[in-house]
């Protein structure tokens, strides 16, 4: 035996280990397959070697070249027996190889379940970490199913890692065998809250993936992962979480309005640009699902705009990358932030990386208007001339095109504008996209019938000059466009000014060595240029022009005749016989030309692309209506005919029918624009073509528009794209001109009226009329077309099966797990209940031989032993036995069975079902509600206890039903059983106030949405420049620990109250706590204390802050007057605590509280408003605000924000503006600006209380 | 979530590849060679990520080494990026100065140090100490 090992080792020596195969590979460049078949030979031979040391040193290297490509399957028994060597280095070996080659089909997986369990119960953590790791990689539904009990019972182990690697683990148990989740998931939560923090962010990273999938699951456990993002110091937890975050809110949009202050705190305080990154896309995506919008929205849009910004313009390419990637996200729903940033972008598109120049590129296509149109082009067109490389030339003359035809060439002004930029692409050598922009050329001068003139002229001058295009290669794209130029100056050839001319240009012998189906094209339409020029010539005594056209023809066609290509064989034979039979006519004088032109008589219109689609249905046509009964169903078959005979019937009245048809179309048509004018987003097509719309009812008429040409065509000097680009500006500068006398005038007219029209959303867009207007075919959709994005998940998505409801499980008693639910548990573990591991390892022995033969008998056994573990457990909880570490084990595992019964007990002590289920609802929502204000003045102390620590009644309900099973230790169980009743007495308490709160829900959504309508009013939505960041927080008091803020709000629903928000921001590196807050109270303003407690005492604030963290609190105050601002003295007393001292210290500060935080932003219309100034109660005062250097709705955003305001009308300069105070004073503004002077006229029914707010406005703005 | 995880030295040979997600090991090796030669292709003025068919890469180059990291569309960009980074500090402080040659003679204790880093798919612990832990208790096991 000793001989045998000794050889062994000897043997090893001369064996290859891995550092020699590596080092033979590289030596061995030349023949590298050949060596390593060599390799795989002598690892062969290893393999069958009876000492482990050489097989694992073979599986190691098989591992390696697994890696680089090579087939190692055939080696997978060999793998297992390595997995299962005893001795540490070998295992792991034979664990990495496995995660490497196995997968779900590999046969030999299910050898490993016993193995793999062994190991896990190892008592050397080691053993257990490299199977749970290994197994992550190759588990199997098998091997999920039948470990996902000893797994979950390492979730609960005395180790951190192995419990971190236990709760990893679970995700794929979860994913492979999802009737695991519903009993796993109650410890997997527990889980969140672990003292180790490796073992936390664990569990947030599983549940986050798993809540990713079904959010709509786990929206319970928001609060709990809002205390986690407010308290985690980890940027990766902190990442998935806000990720996760941004999974739910589309769920729930309060959380939204919850979630945006904290976000745009971290934005503020981060430094972690991968954190910034993340919530900053999780803001966008929170204010995308948050359609109403809320209070300071567009700041917090601005404030990611901001950020992103500053991304972009670091010289970091990545950081560039993702600005824009980031950036073009907001830029689908708040398109007009992201304009105001377009020097930005433009500037990346001169960028070195060609991604980022992409991305910018993506992002133009939708920052694009009608005003900037012209100027973004003009800089594209210089990059286009710029540009090295074709791939990217390309993409720039895709996107011009893109962004010029985007939505009908919405934003197209000027056609001949755009025709010359097609006219200057064509120019591109090499461009592979010339047939789209021939196909472009071809779709504007059909559609827009105005630009044919010009379109004609360009084209026929492209014809002339096409020997430029096909220059130098035959495969160059760019001849397509001749294609678009020959139809274009045949179709339209009565504009042309020299069609005899362009006949020539069109027969030239050089045309034959373009590709045939243009050529084909050219003949055709020189034939119609052929009869324009008879045309012309009719009537005219002198025919020698006819006759020369018709001699040219003749002369050069027979070129055409004989190409090799069909069609223009065919056509040219065809078009040559006719032009000489019409030669010998003209030489008798006949007259022929009528004759001519009619072969090409008839305009050709448009047909919109879905035109087939709006055909009306006849009455009395039913299509889905069998035509032949299918014959299983039809008993009476001589009613098929007839059948048949009712069908046609319609098609004498069809007259008839068709005028219903035109009623019904113009009902319709009148319904759709009724929903087109209340849809602020539907933009409008202008009047004239929508006339021109209605009087050409059904399908034939697609748009076409008419204007008068006042521009001249040719301006010597310039490129003509350009010349357009500064005619356009003029044309628009006399709009404006004309358009401000004509507001003049209907101002004067009628003032009060104009309400409504403020609302149909951005003016300055809709100020420039195109010169030329194509119709906006608007694509309609069936009227029964659903929104479809669900439907498109994979069925084949293994997250679809973890879709399972588990708010249920969450409080006790609501639904217990149904014996079938249960994670199969072996029997023998069950039963034998006080075993040492070792004996327990070699039961698991036995029982892996006959692991799935389990009979009816041993479950009943099964069941009596868990009866008898239930009993004692019981026992001892009652008893507060100490138990024993062994047997702790056991204890976990019968746990599950004992849910049922613990969760009767529950019910006794606590609560019934029924209220614990609304209260378990309601805890979400009066979490996700309480935020706005605080709703009844006795509770002020624990709504800002609620605040700090957002779930105090979630967890108390949903934790305890596990907590009691599984002690850790005896001491641990003692503490938790104590805290449990605490709990619960909370969590009773907790229930009648929220019943108390309730009453006020509705209140507060209501005022929230009040908050989202306003936020639309007040003319932020619509503005050109970003505004600045926001925020109404001011410095309360600064010290070298601690930086104090406030805010404060009027409450509305009571007329008394105010409410102070604080932020605490540690500035030290130690930690505060036992903070206090104190307020010397005056006769008009008192600090809200709790019951019980003295005028003087102070208030306690309900957290600490660990280094670095900040958080809010809230205190209500009660006030009498509100018509005078006036300051509280307080002080704030804290303890800095750190590893060698802990020192008191104290901070007083100054509450402000001003007459601006007694009013409270209150929507008002504009009829509304004009009521109020006419009553005559109010009275007037009036202030001047000087050297005012900032943009209008800038300044009207800072009164809204900073004042609580919101804007009633809004015309031009001039604005109309309209608070409330909490005790119902009106306040109302008229703000007028002119040359940095901004006159402010007020009215109000207390005078001293108008007089502060104004004076308080102007210092607002004397500090920018 | 992660999808692979791959070392290729500057001749876009691979040094360790890791796979989160099993792919089929023909499919892989053409796979593995596009996304290399996509990555190595770029200079360094362009950013390190690229979409990549249905994934996206993240890449860091040191040196002669590139960590090339493929990941699906909603992982953030600039996690894996100082994920990389902090990958390669790790191996750095491990090895002590590491080379592409330690990596390859010690792949196992490279592909430990990614179990402890990165599990199915998603960064599971970023503190180096922590990372390193495991691997020296299991090195000294193994010595003694």
């Amino acid at each position: 035996m000793a001989l045998k090992i000794v050889k062994g080792s000897i043997d090893r020596m001369f064996d290859k280990n891995l550092q020699d195969l590596v080092r033979g590979i590289r030596n061995h460049k030349e023949d590298e397959a050949k060596y390593i078949s060599t390799c795989i030979d002598e690892i062969k031979q290893e393999l069958k070697q009876d000492n482990i040391a050489v097989k694992a040193n073979a599986v190691c290297k098989l591992t390696y070249l697994q890696m680089l490509g090579y087939d190692v399957s055939w080696a997978a028994f060999n793998i297992v027996e390595v997995m299962s060597s005893s001795k540490f280095t070998y295992k792991r070996i034979g664990y990495l190889a496995a995660s490497q080659c196995f997968h779900e089909s590999t046969d030999v997986i299910m050898l490993t379940t016993n193995q793999i369990r062994k190991d896990l119960s190892s008592p050397n953590q080691y053993d257990t970490g490299v199977a749970l790791t290994g197994l992550s990689c190759f588990v199997t539904p098998d091997l999920a199913r039948d470990l996902a009990n000893d797994i979950m019972t390492l979730m609960s182990h005395t180790k951190p890692y192995i419990r971190k690697k236990a709760v990893l683990i679970m995700y794929k148990v979860f994913l492979k065998y999802p009737e695991s989740l519903r009993p796993a998931f109650p410890r997997l939560k527990e889980k969140l809250e672990d003292p180790d923090p490796g073992v936390q962010s664990a569990a947030v990273n599983v549940i986050c993936e798993l809540a990713r999938r079904n959010p709509k699951n786990y929206l319970s456990l928001a609060p709990l992962f809002f205390k986690l993002m407010t308290s985690s110091t980890n940027n990766w937890v902190l990442i998935k979480i806000i990720k996760l975050f941004g999974a739910l809110t589309p769920l729930e949009p309060r959380l939204g309005k919850k979630l945006i202050e904290p976000l745009t705190n971290l934005i503020h305080s981060t430094s972690a640009m991968s954190l910034l990154y993340e919530c900053v896309n999780t803001v966008i995506a929170v204010l995308i699902s948050l359609s109403s919008g809320m209070p300071n929205h567009s700041a917090s849009i601005q404030l990611c705009v901001q950020k992103l910004r500053i991304l972009i313009e670091d010289s970091d390419q990545n950081l560039k990358y993702l600005g824009l990637l980031a950036m073009s996200k907001i830029l689908k729903t708040h398109p007009k932030s992201v304009q105001s940033h377009k020097d930005l972008i433009l500037q990346c598109l001169d960028d070195k990386d060609e991604s980022i120049r992409l991305r910018a590129l993506d992002l133009l296509y939708g920052m694009v208007s009608k005003k900037n149109l012209m100027e973004i082009v003009k800089k594209l067109m210089l990059h286009v001339d710029k540009a090295e490389g074709t791939t990217y030339r390309d993409e720039l003359l895709t996107k011009i095109i893109d962004i010029c035809s985007q939505s009908n060439y919405q934003y197209i002004t000027n056609f001949e504008w755009y025709i010359s930029i097609l006219v200057e692409l064509t120019r591109l050598e090499g461009t592979r996209h010339g047939h789209l922009i021939a196909s472009q050329m071809l779709d504007v001068a059909i559609r827009v019938k105005a630009i044919r003139v010009f379109a004609v002229a360009q084209m026929a001058t492209l014809l002339d000059n096409a020997h430029m295009l096909t220059g130098n290669t035959q495969r160059n794209g760019i001849c397509e466009v001749l294609y678009a130029a020959a139809w274009i100056c045949g179709e339209f050839s009565e504009h042309l000014e020299n069609p005899m001319e362009t006949l020539e240009a069109m027969l030239r012998p050089k045309v034959a060595t373009l590709p045939g189906h243009i050529q084909a094209v050219y003949v055709q339409n020189a034939a119609k240029l052929f009869a324009t020029v008879l045309k012309s010539q009719e009537g005219n005594t002198d025919s020698t022009t006819a006759q020369e056209a018709s001699q040219l023809m003749i002369d050069r066609l027979p070129l055409f005749v004989q190409s090799a290509n069909l069609e223009v064989q065919e056509r040219a034979s065809c078009i040559l016989q006719l032009v000489k039979y019409i030669q010998k006519l003209q030489q008798k004088d006949v007259e022929v030309s009528e004759e001519v032109c009619a072969l090409f008589a008839g305009e050709l219109n448009p047909v919109a692309p879905k035109a087939q689609k709006k055909v009306p249905i006849p009455d009395g046509l039913d299509l889905d209506a069998w035509i032949n009964e299918p014959p299983s169903e039809s008993e009476s078959e001589d009613e098929q005919p007839k059948a048949i005979f009712s069908k046609e019937e319609p098609k004498h009245s069809r007259p008839r029918h068709t005028e219903v048809d035109e009623k019904e179309l113009a009902r319709r048509r009148e319904a759709r624009k009724q929903e087109q004018a209340n849809n602020p987003f539907y933009i409008k097509a202008s009047p004239s073509s929508q006339k021109v719309y209605q009087e050409t009812p059904g399908v034939e008429h697609i748009p076409v528009v008419q204007i008068d040409l006042s521009v001249p065509l040719k301006v010597p000097g310039l490129p003509m794209s350009d010349q357009y680009v500064k005619l356009e500006e003029e044309r628009r500068q006399k709009e404006r001109a004309e358009k401000k006398k004509k507001d003049k005038k209907k101002r004067k007219e009628k003032r009060s009226g104009r309400g409504k029209k403020h609302d149909s959303g951005p003016e300055s867009e809709e100020d420039i009329t195109p010169a030329h207007m194509v119709d906006i075919v608007t694509e309609e959709m069936p009227e029964n077309a659903l929104p479809s994005d669900d439907d498109e998940r994979d069925p084949a998505d293994p997250h679809k099966a973890l879709d399972i409801d588990l708010d249920n499980l969450e409080s006790a008693g609501k639904r217990p797990l149904a014996d079938s639910e249960k994670l199969p548990v072996r029997s023998h573990r069950a039963a034998e209940v006080l075993k040492s591991p070792a004996e327990d390892e070699e039961g698991e022995n036995v029982s892996s031989l006959e692991p799935k033969k389990k009979s009816s008998k041993e479950k009943r056994e099964k069941k009596k032993d868990k009866d008898k573990d239930r009993k004692k457990s019981k026992e001892e909880k009652k008893k507060k036995k100490h138990k024993h570490e062994e047997k702790e084990e056991a204890d976990l595992l019968c746990g599950q069975a004992d849910e049922p019964a613990f969760q009767s007990e529950e019910t006794n002590e606590v609560v019934t079902p029924p209220t614990s289920t609304s209260a378990d609802v309601s805890d979400l929502d009066f979490w996700l509600s309480n935020a706005p204000v605080p709703s009844n003045t006795q509770e002020a102390a624990t709504v800002a206890a609620a605040e700090a620590a957002p779930a105090p009644g979630a967890i108390s309900v949903t934790t305890p039903d596990s907590e009691p099973e599984e002690p850790k230790d005896t001491e641990m169980e003692e503490t938790k059983s104590s805290k449990h009743k605490k709990k619960k007495q909370k969590r009773e308490k907790e229930d009648k106030e929220k019943k108390k709160k309730k009453k006020h829900h509705h209140h507060h959504h209501h005022h929230g949405d009040k908050g989202g309508e306003e936020s639309v009013q007040n003319g932020t939505v619509e503005e050109e420049e970003p505004l600045p960041p926001m925020s109404n927080y001011c410095l309360l008091a600064e010290n070298s620990y601690i930086k104090v803020a406030y805010d404060i709000q009027g409450n509305l629903q009571d007329g008394s109250q105010v409410v102070v928000s604080v932020i605490f921001e540690n500035k030290c590196d130690s930690f505060l706590k036992s903070m206090e807050f104190n307020v010397l109270d005056s006769l008009n303003s008192k600090l809200q204390r709790p019951e019980g407690s003295g005028p003087h005492d102070s208030l306690t604030i309900p957290f600490q802050l660990p280094p670095g963290v900040s958080n809010e609190a809230r205190f209500v105050f009660t006030v009498q007057s509100i018509i005078m601002p006036q300051k509280l003295k307080g002080t704030l007393t804290f303890i800095v605590k750190n590893e060698e001292s802990s020192t008191h210290e104290k901070l007083d500060f100054k509450l402000h509280f001003t007459c601006t935080s007694y009013l409270i932003t209150t929507p008002c219309y504009s009829d509304a408003f004009a009521k109020l100034l006419e009553s005559g109660d109010l009275k007037s005062s009036s202030i001047r605000l000087e050297g005012v250097n900032m943009p209008f709705h800038h300044l009207l955003a800072r009164i809204c924000f900073h004042h609580h305001f919101s804007v009633v009308e809004r015309i031009d300069s001039c604005a109309s503006m309209y608070s409330r105070s909490i005790q119902g004073h009106h306040v109302c503004l008229l703000v007028k600006i002119s040359s940095q002077t901004v006159s402010v006229d007020a009215k109000c029914d207390e005078p001293t209380l108008l007089g502060n707010v104004l004076d308080e406005i102007k210092q607002t703005f004397s500090q920018c | 979530m992660i999808k692979f995880l791959l070392m290729v030295n500057q001749q876009g040979q691979t040094r360790l590849s890791r796979y989160f997600e099993p792919v089929e090991l023909n499919r892989r090796a053409a796979q593995e060679a596009a996304v290399v030669r996509c990555c190595l292709s770029r200079n360094k003025e362009q950013c390190s990520f690229v979409e990549y068919q249905d994934f996206k890469l993240v890449y860091r180059q040191y040196a002669a080494l590139y960590v090339v990291v493929g990941v699906s569309h909603t992982e953030n960009e600039l996690s894996i990026f100082e994920l990389i980074q902090n990958f390669v500090e790790v191996l750095d402080r491990y090895f002590s100065r590491v080379r592409l040659n330690q990596i390859m003679f010690h792949l196992d204790s490279v592909h430990i140090i990614l179990d402890e880093m990165i599990q199915n798919g998603h960064i599971v612990e970023t503190n180096k100490n922590r990372i390193l832990a495991p691997l020296t208790a299991i090195n000294k096991m193994a010595d003694g």
